[in-house]
């Protein structure tokens, strides 16, 4: 008789997926208990539970360097390390939905229950060494969040938002899948140690037509998931759409997937057809930075400043991974914490004053609480500052580390041009800042006053109401984060540097 | 550890006062300000101008990218220091004088403010001169556009700080690539800058480095035509601000000349000379014709200080001993001048109703005191012999006057200029018809308690400029030195 041996299964390198999955699936069933108590508290309590014990498993793993599913995924360091990122923007997302509108009218277990598959998805996407398992984790963390942009459903935009992502990150996934199609034909392969050596056989440059295609269709794909100019122009009327804990979520942990997977499939399958992508990659950073600052410009939605300021942001973050080299990926990993928490600062504020004002995310709702809120203030400040790269912040420390890596990998230019953006960048940074601390405060809010101002109570479905301590404490803490990381940023370099480790066979 | 206790302090004492009640953060502030003033008049006493640099504190910041938390005090930073602690100092306490709106905010930024400088004047390590001096604009920003003046203050303080970061953000990308670049194969990157020193780069990378270094200090100065943030930037702040962030924070652009560009690039110092004389050339010029045109008082400094400036950037760029050391004294000259200027200017304009020299004109009536310390403010500005301004033009000029002949002739009519702008200054404000809103009131003694000060310290210094030119000499030399040697 033959044994019936199934195949090995490595239940503890899966153990943070399975966390984030059977957590999803848990909170849903649990969202179908009467009580509404169950429903608005033990729900997201769940979904922090299960978010905290996948953070936990993954700090459990930390060391571990392995393989699963036939070489589908990989989990090591960096895989875990941005793992964990997406898993705390995750968490501070749960905070911020907590007393939020969306949950309640799509329902509280649905919407948790998307929330973490979408980070289980992120989760397969960074550790995606195969074609395949990319594609599935794009899709996996893409469909839910398409779902979540339209969770606010008495509220046309948020509808629209979700209606124009899925449309637009429908033709971004068919591309993507085109190209990854192409360039299995080309090499023969689907996994990137396989691919990144049919490469190297090849010897010289590739000038092979098909899979230079394919390369060019996957760049495409994965940029409009990070968007990267050209191909950002969804961003800001998602942004501005979505539900703001949502928008905080897609600006953060997507981001951070989708340079963890730009990372494992450049610097890993294509790393020795560097010198043909790096240019190209070089050239969309500066386009993304221009169109990304100069965007943002003249906003006067908060969203759709931060939207445009996170366009710009990513073309900062491309220049690590311009460079194909560890220092590069240890800058890009290290930014992206940074971009982390100092996004979840403002997020958090906004979040607050939407609430506490009923003017939606206007700038209006910020004016003048230099002198009332300073709990707010302040970490919006800092998050401000701190985008623009001031010293004594975390983007301070993660520009000098991406300018570090570019000039060390001979992209100087690039450097330049992430300065002069960061420049630009001030101008509207600046202006939230000024809002704050330079103009006083509205006399009446609008909403009670029966919409003195402009149009914004329209879109916001309920009156002024109180903040929420949770929202005003991750404001603060995200804000002291900033700081902390700014002036003592070595554990987490360390970090970084361990993440980075996992790239041995890069300079 | 004293330097760290040194730049720490004004922000420690501005976060604690900004907790206390209303009544005493403010005097706590000045408090903290004049304890700064106290250490850095012990760190001059304690000087040692034979040992180099000293009190050095080196401490690993971030290993990963090889910086270090270095300072140190030699003769370069040793007087600027205290003249920041000065400045800082003079405003602290006549901003205690006036009542603000939200004031422990006030404090804490503007005692932010000056750790910033302070970091920026003893940082021994590229990577935290640069992060000081990014960091030194934000509180000024801040304290322009929340206690500032004007209507249009805002927007003003923006174009400001968009402008000035503009210069400071490229000097960003220059000064990693110059610690990244200049090590080659095997060393460890280090952003010290004596290490900088020994490692030369080449020619064609020193050029690209120092033209970008220079857009930013140039911008700070600001030097013509790098000045066009200015006019709507000085006229947007308070006054006892504007006083340090004129006499002090321009300094520091000047000073990043002599402490960084001039050993780390001596080649491309010396192939730029020409360049960055006529441009000294051109802003002393520019500034003395604004200055005698314009008729509102604190552009009056402010256009004074483009020319001053230029003098300034003159004797660094001659490239000789003599100008250097001119220069640094001037440096410490004009600080000392300024402060005092726009705090009398801010007298004149609650006496006048207004700071157009047109509304003023008669105030030295019935104040003779007032008038007394104007006009030594006033003659030490146009560099009347026997000032301590005088020696530092004329330390300049010599220098200039050996390397380069013929910018030196032009660049003396410029010290004809500012005696005309500043004896128009002077006198239409004080003398001539009496304004129609003027009121001649003497000055009272809050207002004594800081200018007397500042004024004795100037004519101390116009008695015995030895004390900063003895103690800056070996520095001066040794830091030039390497561009020097370029051009012989």
């Amino acid at each position: 008789m033959i044994a019936a041996t199934g195949p090995h299964i490595d239940v503890e390198a899966l153990s943070p997926l399975l966390a984030l999955t059977g957590g999803g699936l848990i909170v849903l069933l649990i969202g179908l208990l009467r009580p509404r108590v169950v429903r608005e508290v033990l729900v997201p309590l769940l979904s922090l539970v299960a978010l905290g014990a996948a953070l936990g498993l993954s700090i459990w793993q930390w060391d571990t360097d392995t393989e699963i599913i036939a070489g589908a995924l990989r989990v090591d360091t960096l895989a875990l390390a941005l793992t964990g990122l997406v898993i705390v923007s995750a968490m501070v997302t749960v905070l911020l939905s907590w007393r939020a509108v969306a949950p309640r009218e799509a329902a509280h277990g649905e919407y948790y229950a998307m929330l973490l598959v979408s980070a289980a998805g992120m989760s397969v996407l960074v550790q995606a060494q195969n074609l395949v398992s990319l594609f599935i984790g794009f899709e996996l963390l893409s469909i839910p969040l398409y779902v979540l942009c339209a969770t606010e459903m008495r509220r046309a935009s948020s509808l629209e938002a979700g209606l124009k992502y899925l449309i637009i990150g429908s033709v971004g996934s068919a591309t993507l899948l085109y190209g990854l199609a192409l360039i299995y034909g080309a090499t023969g392969s689907t996994d990137f140690a396989t691919i990144g050596e049919s490469l190297n056989a090849a010897g010289g440059p590739v000038r092979d037509p098909l899979f230079l295609t394919g390369l060019a269709l996957a760049v495409v794909g994965l940029a409009f998931k990070a968007s990267v100019a050209p191909f950002h122009q969804w961003t800001p009327d998602a942004y501005e759409g979505a539900p703001t804990p949502v928008t905080a979520f897609m600006a953060t942990a997507t981001k951070v997937a989708a340079f963890g997977v730009l990372i494992r499939f450049f610097d890993v399958a294509l790393i020795n057809a560097q010198p043909d992508w790096a240019p190209a990659l070089a050239a969309l950073a500066t386009i993304t930075i221009v169109v990304g600052n100069v965007g943002a410009i003249g906003q006067t939605s908060l969203k759709r400043l931060l939207a445009w300021s996170s366009v710009a942001q990513a073309g900062y973050i491309m220049a690590g991974i311009v460079v194909g080299t560890q220092h590069g990926i240890e800058a890009t990993a290290f930014y992206l914490a940074a971009y982390l928490v100092m996004n979840m600062a403002a997020f958090a504020v906004i979040v607050a004053r939407a609430r506490e004002t009923g003017l939606g995310d206007a700038i209006q709702s910020v004016e003048g609480i230099g002198a009332t809120k300073p709990l707010l203030a302040w970490p919006m400040t800092i998050a401000m500052l701190g985008l623009a790269g001031i010293p004594g912040t975390a983007g301070f420390v993660g520009k000098f580390f991406l300018i570090d890596a570019a000039v060390d990998g001979d992209y100087a230019w690039l450097g330049i041009v992430i300065v002069l953006g960061s420049a630009v960048s001030l101008v509207y940074y600046l202006k939230v800042i000024a809002a704050m601390w330079m103009r006083p405060q509205p006399r009446s809010v609008p909403a009670l006053a029966g919409g003195a101002l402009d149009e914004p109570p329209a879109d916001a479905p309920v009156g002024p109401r109180a903040a929420g301590w949770e929202v005003t404490a991750v404001a603060v803490v995200c804000g002291l984060a900033t700081i902390v990381l700014g002036i003592v940023p070595g554990p987490v370099f360390d970090l970084a540097g361990d993440a980075a480790s996992a790239m041995s066979h890069l300079f | 550890m004293p330097l760290s206790i040194l730049i720490w302090l004004p922000a420690a004492i501005g976060l604690v006062a900004a907790l206390l009640p209303r009544s005493i953060g403010p005097r706590l502030a000045a408090l903290g300000t004049l304890g700064a003033l106290g250490i850095a008049i012990g760190l001059i006493a304690d000087y040692d101008p034979s040992s180099g640099l000293q009190h050095v504190t080196d401490e690993t910041w971030i290993a990963d990218l090889g910086i270090h938390y270095k300072l140190g005090l030699d003769g370069l930073n040793l007087f600027l220091v205290a003249l920041t602690t000065l400045g800082f100092a003079a405003a602290a306490v006549a901003a205690n004088f006036r009542t603000w709106e939200r004031s422990r905010l006030f404090y804490f930024h503007l005692l932010l403010g000056e750790t910033a400088v302070l970091g920026a004047f003893l940082a021994q390590d590229l990577a935290l001169f640069v992060a000081f001096f990014d960091l030194m604009l934000i509180p000024f920003y801040f304290l322009a556009g929340q206690w500032g003046e004007g209507e249009n203050r805002v927007a003003a303080v923006t174009k400001l700080v968009v402008y000035t970061f503009v210069g400071s953000l490229l000097m960003l990308a220059a000064a990693i690539a110059t610690g990244v670049m200049s090590a080659t194969d095997g060393q460890e990157v280090s952003f010290a800058l004596s290490d900088l020193r020994e490692r030369t780069l080449g020619e064609g990378t020193q050029q690209w480095l120092f033209l970008l270094f220079a857009a930013a200090f140039l911008v700070k100065m600001p030097a013509f035509p790098l000045h066009g943030w200015m006019p709507d930037g000085y006229r947007a702040m308070p006054i006892e601000v504007l006083a340090v962030f004129s006499g002090v924070l321009s300094k520091v652009g000047a000073y990043g000349f002599l402490r960084i560009v001039l050993p780390t690039f001596p080649d491309a110092s010396a192939h730029f000379q020409e360049l960055m004389l006529i441009l000294a050339v051109v802003s002393i010029l520019y500034g003395s014709a604004m200055a005698f045109t314009t008729t509102n008082a604190r552009l009056v400094v402010g256009y004074s200080s483009v020319a001053q400036l230029g003098f300034i950037t003159l004797g660094i760029f001659a490239l000789n001993d003599q100008g250097a050391q001119g220069a640094l004294l001037q440096m410490i000259n004009h600080g000392l001048v300024v402060i005092p200027l726009f705090l009398i200017i801010g007298l004149l304009a609650r006496r006048a109703g207004s700071e157009d020299l047109r509304d003023m004109g008669g105030i030295a009536f019935r104040a003779p005191v007032l008038a007394t310390l104007f006009l030594i403010v006033a003659l030490a500005t146009l560099a009347m012999p026997g000032s301590s301004n005088f020696v530092g033009e004329f330390l300049i000029l010599l220098g200039v006057f050996e390397s380069k002949m013929a910018i030196a002739f032009v660049a003396s009519i410029g010290i004809a200029l500012a005696a005309v702008y500043g004896l128009r200054l002077f006198i239409r404000a004080m003398h001539n018809r009496k304004g129609a809103a003027v009121e001649s009131r003497e000055i009272a003694l809050s207002d004594a308690v800081v200018l007397v000060p500042l004024v004795a310290v100037i004519l101390f210094f116009a008695v015995y400029p030895q004390l900063a030119l003895s103690r800056g000499e070996d520095s001066v030399v040794s830091t030039i030195a390497p561009a020097v040697e370029v051009t012989r």
